[in-house]
């Protein structure tokens, strides 16, 4: 298949549409709004559902809606615009509705700027709103991925009746690359035997997140972590690269994890023993994966472009057997190859000296 | 004929015992919404949708498929289950708090967008499942939990009046306000409610039905004396009248 030049945003507006998006509600914000004018125009096109709300929290709440009627349904956003979806999102995961959301992510706290930023990971990976829950959380370093993480969320969405975000920041949202469009067939869904169509011929179906009286409630929540137990179990992914004889392992995803697999090709084109281990599901965290990988190599360099957030995961994974290091570059400000590879030096730097 | 078969327990309601307070109007508005989707015949393509406040429990006395939304986004669930199946017929049962404060965004714009859905707005003046605190549309001087010394306008504002504020977009086609304080009143919310119902069957845009409701408990009344406080104070505060009809909507009639 011929590959062609999209933009990050349009990619993934463009492989929803192919994964049978079939409603999409959203509000524009900065790095994400192509996303929602490429909906605007080949939503309408297709005859399916676009609807421009106003606001993040109607957002949100129409593509309640539409999941609790079955519909594939998706919204997209950026992080202050992610912050006040948190709401529907908590009621929508104790719903057990399936439901997409895409954060192209950018500088934070507040109104912060529109630059490329990883700061919402706490937020996205731990949880988000209220309430015991975690959604499904995937990580594109590239456009490729991106488009392919997208399709994979509609389908895990639907499998786990859930929410699978997509983890995303300002660069892959802006940037062009050539990519390949799969030509998928009409997905074949799940049966949606709880959605709300209307009482005929059955029982009529409630969909609530109320459960009044401590037992009921506590069953729900048993329920939703068996699902997230599921989830862990068969949905961890992650990228390795020059692995083999690496004592340098530099842990890091998306805009990050593209920026450090050419630091590692530089540090071992300088001689030095680097790899990288690239996260894909940031939820579920491939916390066993890395643990082995730490057991053969000398020292952990987690990057990120925030202040040292899925750092926790990192030593959470690994105990803190070994010298983790992390480099972080916070504001939107993203660090050049040379500024990394000068991370690695430093902790190769001793090592060198002995050989 | 009609009257008679008005007894019997309508089909779009079920057996389940009423958690609302004696004297309250909550059970009247349900029958009357039970009744219409009866008599229009469409129990089994409507789709309603509950709020958060005293009513939140509501799908538990209908039986139509439901939904729980959050705190004032009723609107926009609604939209989205209509959008994507516009087929069906989506209404919203909503309270003063949930619509006229947390929600008044998603309430207007919806009305705005002239979305095809109907809503059912229950102004009580207080907010009662948390126990009687002041909401939108307390009434200036009124004694709740939260203005213990009167509403005082200056300090805690004016109550909005929200079906003269919904007549006001251009995607409404029914706005009309009533209240359920004896047979007359209760016959009248009745046929308003079923307008609404068939505009929205009709896809003539938004329909919206106010009705003054009474709330004993956190009131302080009986409940005869709170259907008098609606008619002697709520109803001089919030006329009872069509705020907006549209022609469309007049030939239903």
């Amino acid at each position: 298949m011929a590959k062609i030049l999209m933009k990050g945003n349009e990619a993934i507006a463009e492989a929803a549409i192919r994964a049978g998006c079939e409603a999409y509600f959203g509000y524009p914000i900065t790095p994400q709004t192509e996303l929602l004018e490429y909906m605007s125009r080949r939503m309408v096109e297709l005859g399916r559902v676009f609807l421009q709300a106003e606001s993040e929290l109607s957002a949100i709440n129409m593509v309640y809606g539409a999941a609790c009627a079955g519909a594939r349904v998706m919204t997209s956003t950026s992080s202050p615009g992610f912050s006040l979806m948190q709401e529907g999102i908590s009621y929508i995961v104790c719903s057990e509705v399936p439901a997409v959301v895409i954060n192209v992510m950018r500088g934070g706290p507040g109104l912060g700027n529109i630059q490329p930023s990883q700061g919402d990971y706490f937020q996205m990976t731990k949880g988000g709103g209220h309430g015991d829950y975690n959604v499904i959380v995937l990580a594109p370093a590239t456009l490729q991925e991106a488009i392919d993480l997208t399709i994979l969320a509609f389908d895990l969405a639907d499998k786990y009746r859930s929410v699978a975000t997509i983890i995303a920041d300002g660069m892959i949202g802006q940037i062009m690359e050539p990519v390949e469009l799969p030509e998928i067939e009409p997905p074949k869904r799940p049966e949606q035997p709880w959605a709300l169509t209307g009482a005929k011929g059955r029982e009529k179906n409630i969909i609530t997140s109320l459960y009044l009286g401590g037992p009921n409630l506590e069953k729900v929540n048993l329920r939703l972590q068996e699902t997230l137990e599921e989830i862990k179990a068969n949905e961890v992914r992650y990228a390795e690269y020059m692995l083999e004889g690496a004592e340098i392992v530099v842990v890091a995803y998306g805009t990050a994890g593209r920026i450090a697999q050419t630091v590692v090709q530089e540090a071992r084109e300088e001689g030095i023993p680097a790899g990288l281990f690239r996260p894909i599901t940031m939820f579920p965290f491939p916390y066993d994966r890395l643990d082995e990988v730490a057991k053969s190599v000398e020292h952990l360099l987690v990057f990120e472009l925030n202040a040292g957030q899925m750092l926790e995961d990192v030593r959470l994974a690994t105990r803190d057997r070994l010298p983790i290091h992390f480099y972080g570059k916070m504001g939107g400000v993203v660090p050049s190859p040379a500024e990394v590879l000068a991370q690695i030096k430093k902790i190769a730097s001793p090592q060198q000296g002995e050989r | 004929m009609e009257k008679k078969a008005g007894f019997a327990k309508p089909e779009a309601l079920t057996d389940a015992l009423t958690h609302y307070c004696p004297g309250c109007t909550h059970g009247i508005i349900h029958r009357l919404i039970a009744e219409v989707i009866d008599e229009l015949g469409i129990r089994e393509i409507t789709i309603g949708i509950a709020p958060v406040g005293c009513a939140v429990l509501a799908y538990n006395y209908f039986n139509l498929d439901f939904a729980e939304a959050a705190h004032g986004r009723a609107p926009a669930m609604a939209t989205g289950l209509k959008r994507v199946q516009p087929d069906k017929v989506v209404f919203t049962y909503q309270g003063d708090g949930d619509l006229a404060a947390i929600g008044t965004a998603e309430i207007v714009h919806a009305a705005s967008r002239g979305e095809n859905i109907t809503t059912i707005f229950i102004n009580n003046a207080i907010y009662g499942m948390t126990g009687g605190q002041m909401a939108p549309t307390t009434l200036p001087g009124q004694v709740t939990t939260s203005t213990p010394f009167g509403r005082d306008v200056k300090l805690a504002g004016h109550p909005l009046r929200v079906a003269e504020l919904i007549a006001t977009t251009s995607g409404a086609a029914y706005v009309v306000r009533r209240m359920v304080t004896k047979p007359a009143t209760i016959a009248s919310a009745k046929k308003a409610i079923k307008l609404a119902f068939q505009a929205q069957r009709a896809e003539l845009g938004f329909s919206l039905v106010e009705i003054l409701s009474s709330c004993p408990t956190n009131w302080g009344l009986s409940p005869l004396e709170a259907l008098e406080w609606v008619e002697e104070n709520m109803a001089s505060y919030y006329p009872l009248g069509d705020y907006k009809v549209i022609d469309e909507v007049k030939s239903l009639k």
